[in-house]
């Protein structure tokens, strides 16, 4: 029997509604669709529950709105993006990558965390699935001679001698040098890279001012009492924090019950003090404090996409760094994949050794990885929190706003 | 010894007691359970955790300061307690030790996951306007939230030091306690009195909820460390004895700010078990607590 290819009125309908559609479809969404085979599907795992769950969901943020950023500056891709939650747990985290892997995720993107990313990593080097790290200091992540990471974010000594560079011209615009310090860290894998890193640069960095302490705690620490009190009993004109969220609000809380004021809380490369839920719980207290981080450059136009797709769908949240690499991660394993035409994973890592970004959201040089995937182009800015806005005031050519140091006491009526 | 070194040795100490009177409370609680009833409440920090949750749900909700919340909690948890005593306990009484292990092991998981599934597994914590604020006595600084709380557990342990010694009931379970035959004999309802107990003990850690979460923040997690603590305090300062469990938070209270002031502040957990320990060895029966032999 012969049939005959006819063009019912249904047929002919549903032709004119795909290409209205496609015609209809933004430019570079319908350039997406016609160079990508399928799309990239990435797994993004993040301690969105648990102790660190305030700051993986702020990480996660900058990727919600990550499709929309692209869009907006014309980049001809769109990602699926399968989010995965690694409950602040590092054995956890190993379980979530493996489920990612399973579901067929072509490249992760995560952890916050130091431990919880080391433990992807594994995953990722026993199953060769590429791992774009957006946030994670300790060193060993890129010192181990993997494979399958990149990292898109400093290392704990290039946070340090970022942060502690930015301490010197502190005090020279300032024109007040402390003579002591104080170190408060906790005692986790990234802490206590941070405070080894401290000790061996130190000596060799000509700081002016001596730490005459160190004192560690545990992340979960619920009171920090007994810690604050032994940190003002050393009389050190300056506090160094190496904190997370929660432990960063008890330790101001304490410092203003035990009536401690130092010149000045220098953070010297960590999270805590801006983050938003640090801002909104202490309040005025939190004016004044002084992190020393990776920032977003306000200047960027992709910045300002961000910003502005941020604000517009979550208009309560402040978008900070935790925002801001998060959405790196996903710009860069959407470049990758435009590279290597394919979502073949060792095509992808291949991309992502050779890709230079030059227009990215947060402060420095283009997004390079060196031969052990570390970008070494990321610089610090000095952030200073003033009426509950994390704001740039070192360098000085991307400040804006003047530095207040000295600290302001905790009742200064320039805390309102 | 430097003036520094003494005074930041007394503040340690203050801090201390005053941390150490809500720990002696929270362990009260599982003291007197005990000691009328020789149960072990396994669901004991499980128990404080959801008072801690109806504190926080006090002020987040209905603006009430987990202070003012207290009275309403102690009485909830009166309630609950003598409910799950007249209906869960109850029958294990007399039963295989590890039958009743078992039985409340169930009750703290069901606790746990109930506080997981209601408030999910972040942080709560409340902001209060003291929170920031402390007294100056002379050089030393006092915590004005610690404070209030240690007065308020204070205030909680005379109440049921007058209710054990002045009032018919409190007399009656004493009695229970001491004697459960002679009890009987005299025709005294001890089953009712059992339950009255469970829901006093229940109140105690209830009204120790209340208070702790002005001090820490809760995760539904923090249970097993808060049963684990209770265990320390009670068995330091003598299984079943009032007095015991106080002196006992008093002592890990202390124990655990100055171990944070003269080693390593993340150790000082370290220092409660120490002292569990050489109490276990030298005097098991606890230091307030009666010889079995």
């Amino acid at each position: 029997m012969k049939t005959r290819n006819t063009i019912t009125r249904r047929t002919l309908g549903k032709a004119t509604l795909g290409a209205a559609t496609l015609l209809g479809a933004p430019l570079p969404l319908r350039f997406a669709h016609a160079q990508a085979p399928a799309n990239l599907k990435v797994g993004l795992l993040l301690p969105t529950s648990g102790l660190q769950a305030q700051i993986g969901q702020a990480c996660r943020k900058g990727a919600d709105v990550a499709n929309e950023v692209f869009a907006d500056v014309k980049m001809p891709v769109s990602l699926d993006i399968v989010n995965y939650d690694t409950e602040t747990k590092p054995d956890v985290a190993r379980t979530q990558a493996e489920k990612a892997i399973d579901a067929g995720c072509h490249v992760l993107v995560g952890a916050f965390d130091s431990g919880q990313t080391i433990a992807i990593a594994q995953v990722c080097e026993q199953r060769g699935i590429p791992l774009i790290v957006n946030i994670a200091a300790a060193p060993q992540i890129t010192e181990q001679g993997y494979k399958w990471v990149v990292r898109n974010f400093p290392t704990a000594p290039m946070l340090i001698t970022g942060a502690l560079a930015l301490h010197k011209e502190i005090f020279k615009a300032s024109g007040k040098t402390p003579k002591t310090a104080v170190m408060m860290s906790v005692n986790d894998t990234f802490g206590t890279s941070m405070i080894n890193g401290i000790k061996a640069l130190f000596p060799k960095l000509d700081m002016p001012y001596e730490i005459v302490e160190t004192i560690s705690y545990d992340p979960a620490a619920k009171d920090l009492s007994v810690e604050v009190g032994k940190a003002k009993a050393t009389k050190a004109d300056l506090l160094l924090p190496v904190s997370r969220l929660n432990d960063a609000k008890l330790l101001v809380q304490e410092m203003v019950k035990q009536r401690w004021e130092p010149m000045g809380v220098l953070n010297p490369g960590a999270p805590g003090l801006y983050e938003q839920d640090f801002l909104k719980t202490m309040g005025k207290y939190s004016d004044f404090l002084v992190s020393n981080v990776p920032w977003l450059d306000p200047k960027i136009a992709m910045t300002q996409a961000l910003e502005k797709r941020h604000a517009a769908k979550y208009p309560n949240d402040q978008l900070d760094l935790n925002g801001g690499f998060t959405f790196e991660g996903m710009l860069i394993a959407a470049q990758a994949w435009m590279a290597a035409k394919s979502t073949k994973p060792d095509a992808l890592m291949d991309a992502l050794r050779k890709l230079k970004i030059d227009q990215h959201v947060m402060v420095g040089g283009p997004i390079q990885f060196d031969a052990k995937g570390q970008n070494v182009n990321i610089k610090a800015a000095a952030v200073e929190n003033f009426k509950r806005k994390p704001t740039v005031v070192m360098p000085l050519d991307s400040a804006a706003a003047p530095l207040v140091f000295p600290m302001p006491g905790w009742n200064d009526k320039r805390r309102t | 010894m430097t003036y520094d070194f003494l005074l930041s040795l007394a503040q340690a100490i203050a801090k201390g007691l005053l941390t150490g009177m809500v720990y002696g409370l929270m362990a009260l609680g599982l003291s007197v359970i005990f000691g009328v009833m020789r149960i072990v409440n396994f669901a004991h920090g499980e128990m404080m955790v959801v008072g801690m949750y109806l504190a926080w749900m006090g002020l987040e909700y209905f603006e009430v300061t987990p202070m003012l919340a207290l009275p309403a909690i102690a009485a909830i948890f009166f309630v609950a307690g003598y409910a799950l005593q007249r209906g869960l306990v109850s029958p294990f009484i007399g039963r295989p030790e590890h039958q009743q292990f078992l039985l409340l092991l169930a009750v703290a998981i069901l606790l746990v996951n109930a506080c997981l599934a209601i408030a999910g597994p972040d942080s709560r914590g409340v902001q209060l306007e003291a929170q920031f604020d402390s007294y100056e006595v002379g050089p030393l600084v006092f915590d004005a939230v610690r404070l209030h709380a240690a007065l308020a557990a204070v205030a909680i342990a005379l109440v049921l030091w007058l209710f054990f010694t002045r009032t018919r009931t409190g007399k009656s379970i004493r009695a229970a306690a001491d004697n459960h035959l002679g009890a009987l004999v005299v025709g005294l309802d001890v089953r009712r009195l059992y339950a009255v107990t469970f829901g006093i003990g229940a109140a105690c850690v209830g009204a120790a909820g209340a208070l702790m979460i002005t001090i820490i923040p809760v995760t539904p997690f923090l249970a097993n460390e808060y049963t684990l603590l209770a265990f320390v305090i009670v068995i330091v300062g003598g299984l079943g004895s009032m007095t015991g469990a106080l002196m006992g938070g008093l002592l890990i209270g202390v124990s655990e700010a100055l171990a944070g002031l003269l080693f390593e502040p993340s150790l000082k957990s370290m220092f409660s078990f120490g002292l569990l320990i050489l109490v276990l060895l030298l005097r098991p029966q606890g230091l307030f607590g009666r010889s079995g032999r």
